[in-house]
């Protein structure tokens, strides 16, 4: 019987059990070194130059659930408005991102909800509608599915169904963690954002980073008039660590940021595939010798269209990146929109690197998800074809 | 304290103390006490009598009434008080108006003048005397069978009209199906067709008003009132909603109108409990039944509940209104493919909202066949003018179909927009534009 050998097959292998560890001899897909990316202030200095960020201001270094938090204290601070809750947020959260709030700012407007995704966002709702600015949390966007219709057939369609009456449920949020992390396996890697992209009257945001998500988020909370779902990429919350302005400070939605400009392939992503990406530009421009322009999506819905087009009229070939699934994912809707709107410009078919059309099995994750090496193949094959 | 809480706190390094918790103080068992210190069920008694709760063998959940199918007060030194006849006269036309108005437009419907209708035939009695005992400030989310909610809370026959037309004075500007009403004040949100959605949005919005309450002592006190169909209460919105009203202690009144079917379905195949009423004790919501037949019962009811919901800083309250839903679903539903036509022929003539207050109305020389006559004729008039009115006025413009959706159009829907007018332009046979206020240039 198996059973009778087991103490022999859990002795310790010397090797990790899970995740994705890079091969011996890997070239491209080493672990993002998060602490030398291009991409994150690693000094305050570089603040300025950055779009959307206030130039004169104090900055600490924090890590993305920290400027999450650091955003959720300002906006709580800013309006009495402001209400927070879902599972297991008033000890701080699962991912930490409430910490200390509930005592900052009291049960009743920072609280736990009962287990159940569709009450809470169906609570949202009702509260939004009163004119309240919830932001609500899902523990995992995994779990966002029963309150699908929630948000696809109410919140989405309320201020439509409305109509004269003037009430929408514009002031609400709903957070939620996303996206892989190594060892999530089916239901704690999901990136649901193209479902949400499919329904009009909601706003889709994805960060990157941890000055980026303060500024997004604040803005979905007090800026944009809309029900927005704002998605954190999970596995940045402790590794995405930069320079955060201290200030209240926003960053306007449905408004692409070029991080990287070049003149030979448009690399378009969003959330934490953007470290790959930058990862596998690195490699490919000392390799191949080609200039790559990189855009930061950031708002998946609606999009940011004219910086895409105009980046694609100008190199002429283009590749869109993200975890999710590549059928019916961003990417389709991305290179559509190329294909439609910039027909002659283009020397290549658009590519799409994302997630092959199968679940995140626990085991194969690192074969499942774009990769470096699989973006620098992109890049390749593009600029050859 | 346990060690695994412990654990967390120092974890965390926050104080838990904030936040109130059942197991704050202890959770360990007191040596020789009869009760059960779980902390999921912290008042249950020790028993050594195995003995399952059977739901079969308890007592029904009574019904509460002020007055018998006759109209006679079943007590005789009491009518409903602090309601003067003037108030109670008004109920009743506001009743009589809902039934006038839906013989007409389900025959309307049935002609093919609008695209679809529900009557609330036997339930008037519920929504008008749910409605009598709410203020103008309170707020109130809907299913769809609940035209006396918005009857007694002041929608003109004219908003009726345009709504069910979809015509330009519609407050929901042509995009929604007929009977989904909506207004900003009283504050009556628009109807959604997706059964139950409202419930948790209920509670949410109840417990927004509880919170500006809080941080605004000079607002009136204002509770949500919510309506659903015992179907709806199948749903997992109706869970979520009741669980998180309790939880967060929110004044709101849910409102079950428990008429027997949903659509075909029997109650018998939709639950098997005592009714809905039973489910909110579960929640630990206080809970009562009435007879929807009796509007004093439940104008009653509904006082008290609003009542009870704004006391302690807030909590819900469940009311189970009892009924038969006289008439079919839907102008789209043959309800005799289901239930047998005697039936229904035997509640319509046994029991009535209508009928009940009427007779209770002539045996206070209030009412007479005059003046019913001469009320349903005039009611039959002014219905038949504002449906002529609305039925002739134009469709809002054609830019409503994009609008709306986010608080500024898109960039993209602008595209559309130039798009589609760019279709309209190029084959102006094959799209009939003259409904439209200002046609073409409406987009």
């Amino acid at each position: 019987m198996a059973s009778l050998r087991l103490p022999r097959l859990i002795r310790p292998s010397g090797r990790r059990l899970y995740s994705a560890a890079a091969s011996p001899s890997s070239r491209l897909n080493l672990p993002i070194d998060y602490k030398s990316t291009p991409l994150l202030h690693h000094t305050s200095s570089t603040i300025a130059e950055s779009l959307g960020l206030p130039g004169s201001s104090t900055s600490k270094s924090m890590n993305l659930y920290q400027a999450i938090n650091s955003a959720l204290r300002t906006a709580l601070t800013k309006s009495e408005k402001v209400m927070l809750f879902g599972e297991d947020v008033a000890f701080g959260g699962v991912f930490r991102c409430s910490m200390d709030l509930q005592t900052e700012f009291g049960s009743e407007r920072v609280f736990n909800t009962p287990l159940t995704e569709q009450g809470i966002v169906g609570f949202a709702i009702g509260a939004a509608a009163q004119g309240m600015k919830p932001v609500a949390e899902i523990q995992f966007a995994d779990y966002v599915f029963p309150a699908f219709d929630q948000i696809v057939n109410e919140a989405a369609k309320f201020r439509y169904r409305e109509g004269a009456t003037g009430v929408n449920v514009g002031g609400m949020v709903v957070r939620m963690p996303c996206g892989a992390v190594g060892h999530g396996a089916l239901y704690h890697s999901q990136s649901p954002e193209s479902l949400f992209a499919h329904i009009p009257g909601v706003q889709v945001v994805v960060p990157r980073s941890p000055s980026q998500a303060k500024g997004l988020l604040l803005a979905s909370i007090f800026e944009h008039n809309n029900p927005v779902i704002f998605m954190e990429p999970k596995c940045l919350y402790r590794a995405a660590v930069e320079h955060v302005p201290s200030e209240y400070y926003t960053i306007p939605l449905s408004k692409a940021e070029i991080l990287k400009p070049g003149k030979d392939v448009t690399l378009v992503s969003y959330g934490q595939p953007l470290y790959l990406c930058s990862a596998a530009i690195a490699a490919a421009e000392k390799a191949l010798g080609v200039s790559v322009e990189l855009i930061d999506l950031r708002t998946i819905y609606p999009w940011d269209r004219q910086t895409v087009l105009d980046s694609v009229k100008k190199t002429g070939r283009a590749i869109v990146v993200h975890e999710s699934m590549v059928n019916y994912g961003v990417g389709a809707e991305v290179a559509a929109t190329i294909q439609d709107q910039a027909f002659l410009r283009l020397e290549a078919p658009v590519k799409r690197v994302a997630g092959w059309s199968t679940h995140t099995g626990l085991q194969y994750e690192k074969f499942i998800l774009p990769d470096v090496a699989r973006i620098y193949d992109a890049i390749k094959q593009s600029v050859e074809y | 304290m346990s060690a695994h809480l412990l654990r967390r706190i120092s974890r965390n390094h926050r104080a838990l103390s904030k936040i109130p918790q059942r197991w704050s103080s202890s959770i360990s068992q007191r040596p020789g006490s009869d009760r059960v210190r779980f902390p999921g069920a912290v008042n249950s008694k020790f028993t050594t009598d195995m003995a399952f709760v059977n739901p079969s063998t308890m007592d029904n959940i009574p019904t509460y009434r002020v007055m018998d199918s006759d109209g006679v007060l079943l007590d005789k030194n009491r009518k409903p008080s602090g309601v003067s006849n003037e108030e109670i006269l008004t109920w009743y036309k506001n009743m009589l108006t809902v039934s006038v108005m839906d013989v007409i437009m389900f025959e309307a419907q049935r002609q093919g003048r609008l695209s679809f209708y529900m009557v609330s035939a036997g339930e008037e009695g519920i929504s008008v005397g749910s409605a009598a005992a709410l203020t103008p400030d309170d707020v109130v989310f809907a299913q769809y069978r609940e035209t006396g909610v918005f009857q007694q809370r002041g929608f003109t026959l004219k908003d009726f009209m345009s709504q069910l037309f979809a015509n330009c004075h519609d407050s929901g500007r042509g995009r929604n199906m007929p009977v989904h009403y909506g207004s900003n004040y009283p504050r009556m949100h628009t109807i959604s067709s997706p059964l139950a959605t409202q419930i948790p949005q209920a509670s949410g919005a109840a417990y927004a008003l509880k919170l500006e309450a809080l941080q605004n002592p000079d607002t009136p006190p204002r509770i949500v009132t919510c309506y659903f169909g015992e179907g709806a209460a199948s749903e997992g919105d109706f869970h979520a909603g009741l669980n998180i009203a309790a939880t967060r202690s929110c004044p709101v009144v849910f409102i079950c109108r428990n008429n027997g079917y949903a659509i075909s379905t029997p109650t018998l195949e939709q639950y098997r409990g005592d009714g809905i009423a039973s489910r909110g004790v579960g929640y630990g919501i206080e809970t009562i039944r009435v007879d929807g037949n009796d509007i004093f019962a439940v104008y009653e009811a509904m006082r008290e509940a609003r009542r009870i919901a704004l006391s302690d800083g807030g909590k819900p309250v469940l009311i189970e209104a009892m009924s038969y839903r006289v008439s079919h679903h839907s102008t789209s539903d043959d309800s005799f493919a289901y239930r047998a036509r005697v039936e229904v022929e035997d509640w319509k003539r046994r029991d009535n909202p209508i009928i009940r207050l009427r007779k209770w109305l002539e045996s206070e020389g209030l009412w007479d066949e005059d003046k019913e006559r001469n009320m349903r004729e005039q009611l039959r008039k002014e219905v038949l003018k504002e449906f002529g009115e609305a039925e002739r006025e134009k469709k809002p413009p054609l830019r409503e179909a994009f609008e709306g959706v986010y608080e500024e159009l898109t960039e993209e829907a602008q595209e559309q927009m130039k798009e589609l007018k760019r279709i309209l332009e190029t084959y102006p046979e094959e799209y009939d534009l003259r409904e439209f206020k200002d046609g073409i240039n409406g987009l």
